[in-house]
């Protein structure tokens, strides 16, 4: 730093490089060329929308295709070699990325009316505040979830018909045109990055309504990339476009009707909700929020999972909490309180690691990223990152569903409620506390990755760990509701392990 | 006689952070060579209203945010035109509604270099014109991502400083204009948002210009004055709406405040001092009131022929 003196202030660079800037193009280790046969989420078939036959490269129409890319690689901009440098990382994971930064834009809780009620996002008037959507945990995990599963599934149906057309790649139909990303030779039509591309699209058109010219630009910086680097020509582009939109809409089809619309609840049902809790002679949550804040999405643990049915989440929620007003539960609080009195710098350390409120991409997102960037490590093909992430995502989606059932089925006070000199050093979620949310994610998260990098287990495990702690150490959650968390996760990842094991990718 | 006018120039309760700039970085006194004045030093801040970005507001869920701290300052007369001050801060900070927990540590510590090259007397006139060098860096490991209750924002800070001063009998005119360049900070999460995905856990805190504009009357005992600070970061992104402020906001203040210190007649080695700021305009930082107080001892290290 002292180097930096005075006299060169101006030269000393604050330029920061992240993580995934320098990222080598993908170059997949096996091109899982039969990844048509895997097994669909929602697809009856890999075929259920017809892509037609491509024209034969030495059509007319194909070598005037080729002339677009000649013509297009004549003269490449800087601009147009740094699209080429982003994208070619690889497209599941770019748009992942993308995701992550949509729930960071738009996980923020609404300010409140001047009569101290609260707004809501409505997804028929995006614009108006509170935007929509309030990309909260469970929000964002079924975001990543629906986009993540789509996205699979188109991309099966593409590999389906790259193996039935086998059309190779311009660069190797026409020698004189330059390869700007690594030569492949899975067939190119039609295009994986517009299937990605044009499957995504759609689905954020549902998700993030309000961002749908910020995405729509996103796939055509993606689509120009695959066309100047050679890999595709314009018909690949177009006809996997319209596969992966005819795909996400029958992912948009059932997120229409899988009850997330009404996980709001009412009034009626918010007070309904203690009321119960009180006749049973407990102590209901209350929210810490001043003006009081109903509940994070109380209906969600009524969501339709993806790795299982509804009556299995019943089976699937954990035992009840010990009486709020017995000996045990007592010390379950108290303990927290001795955690936190104070508080060490390690300690600190950790909870902020693993904090992922407000304004982040949540426990789901950071799971993403964990994933995401071992993931680049392993040279996967698009088709096996997006099965990756479905599994991942599907399990993170149904663990907020245990966990939100859970939550709401018992609506146990948090550890501040009961002791109210607990301070916590991160923000108090706005929802019950048994079980811990971070806990059920977690351990979901590194159930199915420890599965897909069998050599990374005892590290996701660790890391599931450390996420938990974090709970308890911040004042937030009893070990109680960490341990329960933990438990209810493994349950979920452990389904989608079975999948794993059985969609035909291993 | 201690020279030491004014602790918290900078009391920035900006959003949180009790940025402590010791003393006479900001006045226009100095020490006489081999002249030792050091004390401890004692400030308050607290503020409910604040600024989301351009918006005025209060937060129910934080109350008032008081920032307390506690200091030891030091400044040497390497020459009479040529001293040297160092002053460490120990800050504590605390919301008084909602579930945040408290933080207190120790913060940065700052050395100041000031140079007077130039003095030029007429009639009952001098002008005197200094050149100022400055370092900041933290003491310990703080939490910075922890706004508004973290205890500084973790950056090592290098300033620039040019001051004016102009003296007619007892009254004077102090102006005086620095240019902060502020390290990257490295928080404890890996990715975050500003206005748009960062992956990295390296933030890059914008640079800022600090302008002081101070009057009033500089007797052998008394100094009285008017302060007016402002600082502006040069760059930075807008708290967005309910959001958490974050150490890279681009936060802006303008306080209005007085300075006095007082050096006993029966003792000329101890001064004491009080001072107090009100943060007038703002964004992105808490609209604070601060007061400060602060005690003195002066002594000449090495007897030099200048013996008071």
């Amino acid at each position: 730093m002292l180097i930096c003196s005075a006299a060169m202030l101006g030269s000393c660079s604050k330029n920061i490089i992240e993580r995934t800037d320098n990222l080598p193009a993908l170059t997949p280790s096996d091109i899982d060329i039969n990844a048509g046969t895997w097994k669909t989420i929602l697809l009856k078939r890999p075929d259920t929308f017809a892509v037609n036959a491509p024209a034969l490269t030495n059509s007319p129409a194909y070598l005037a295709e080729l002339n677009e890319i000649k013509g297009l690689q004549q003269n490449i901009s800087s601009t147009q070699k740094n699209i080429i440098k982003y994208w070619s990382a690889g497209s599941v994971l770019r748009w992942n990325e993308i995701m992550r930064e949509l729930v960071e834009k738009y996980n923020l809780p609404p300010y409140q009316n001047p009569d101290g009620t609260y707004p809501a996002p409505n997804a028929n008037n995006p614009f108006a505040y509170p935007q929509f959507p309030f990309s909260n945990p469970p929000y964002a995990a079924r975001a990543y979830a629906y986009i993540s599963a789509a996205q699979y599934d188109a991309l099966v149906a593409a590999w389906h018909y790259k193996k039935m057309y086998n059309r190779s790649a311009p660069y190797t139909v026409d020698s004189s045109i330059k390869a700007l990303v690594p030569k492949t030779v899975l067939p190119a039509y039609p295009s994986e990055d517009a299937v990605v591309a044009g499957v995504t699209v759609e689905m954020m058109k549902l998700l993030f309504p309000t961002e749908i010219a910020f995405i729509q630009q996103k796939l055509e910086e993606e689509e120009e990339y695959r066309l100047i680097s050679g890999a595709n020509v314009r018909s690949d582009i177009v006809a996997g476009e319209a596969l992966g939109r005819q795909v996400a809409a029958v992912f948009v089809a059932r997120a229409k009707s899988d009850h997330a619309g009404t996980a709001g609840g009412s009034p009626q049902l918010w007070s309904s909700l203690a009321a119960n809790i009180s006749a049973q002679g407990q102590t209901p949550w209350i929210s810490l929020e001043f003006p009081k804040r109903p509940p994070m999405l109380p209906l969600f643990g009524n969501v339709k999972p993806f790795l299982f049915d509804s009556l299995t989440v019943i089976a699937l929620r954990p035992g009840p909490p010990p009486s709020t007003s017995s000996d045990d539960f007592h010390q379950e609080n108290a303990a927290a309180y001795a955690q936190i009195k104070n508080p060490t710098r390690e300690q600190n350390r950790i909870v902020q690691f693993w904090a992922d409120g407000v304004g982040t991409y949540t426990p789901s997102g950071h799971w993403n990223a964990i994933a995401a960037e071992d993931f680049i490590k392993q040279n996967y093909s698009e088709v096996r990152w997006a099965r990756n992430m479905a599994l991942l995502n599907m399990g993170q989606m149904d663990a907020a569903i245990v966990c939100w059932n859970t939550k709401f089925y018992y609506f146990n006070p948090r550890p501040s409620q009961m002791i109210a000199g607990i301070k916590t050093l991160t923000g108090v979620p706005n929802f019950p506390s048994y079980i811990s949310g971070h806990s059920t994610f977690s351990e979901s998260a590194s159930t199915i990755l420890g599965h897909i990098i069998p050599a990374n287990a005892s590290k996701y495990e660790a890391m599931s760990a450390e996420a938990a702690k974090s709970r308890f150490i911040s004042g937030i959650h009893t070990k109680l509701d960490c341990d329960a968390g933990l438990q209810a996760g493994k349950s979920v990842g452990e389904f989608a392990v079975q999948r794993a094991m059985t969609d035909g990718a291993e | 006689m201690c020279k030491i006018k004014e602790i918290t120039l900078l009391v920035f309760s900006v959003f949180i952070f009790s940025q402590m700039h010791a003393q006479t970085d900001a006045d226009a006194i100095m020490m006489n060579k081999n002249q030792l004045c050091s004390g401890p030093a004692y400030s308050y801040s607290t503020w409910d209203h604040y600024w989301e970005g351009t918006l005025h507001r209060i937060n129910q869920n934080i109350g008032t945010v008081t920032t307390q701290s506690v200091m030891y300052m030091a400044v040497y007369g390497i020459t009479g035109k040529l001293n040297v001050m160092a002053s460490a801060p120990y800050v504590w900070t605390h919301a008084s509604a909602g579930t945040l927990h408290s933080s207190r540590g120790l913060q940065d510590i700052s050395v100041f270099v000031k140079w007077k090259p130039v003095t030029y007397s007429f009639a009952k006139n001098k002008l005197s014109v200094f050149a100022l060098g400055g370092f900041s860096t933290p003491l310990t490991n703080y939490e910075i991502d922890y706004l508004p209750l973290t205890i500084g924002l973790g950056s090592t800070n290098l300033t620039g400083k040019a001051m004016v001063d102009f003296q007619h009998k007892r009254f004077t005119i102090t102006a005086s204009g620095a240019y902060v360049w502020r390290s990257n900070v490295k928080i404890d999460r890996t990715t975050y948002y500003d206005t748009r995905q960062h992956l990295t856990n390296e933030v890059e805190m914008p640079n800022a210009a600090q302008f002081q504009f101070r009057s009033g009357y500089r007797g052998r005992y008394l100094i009285a004055e008017g302060v007016v600070t402002n600082w502006t970061t040069l760059g930075g992104f807008d708290i967005t709406r309910n959001n958490m402020p974050f150490p890279s906001n681009r936060m802006n203040m303008t306080t209005v405040g007085a300075a006095i210190k007082y050096t006993l007649k029966q003792d000329t080695h101890l001064s004491v001092m009080a001072g107090g700021n009100y943060t007038v305009k703002g964004r992105n930082v808490g609209q604070a009131t601060a007061f400060n107080i602060g005690a003195f001892y002066a002594f000449y290290v090495k007897n030099n022929g200048n013996k008071k």
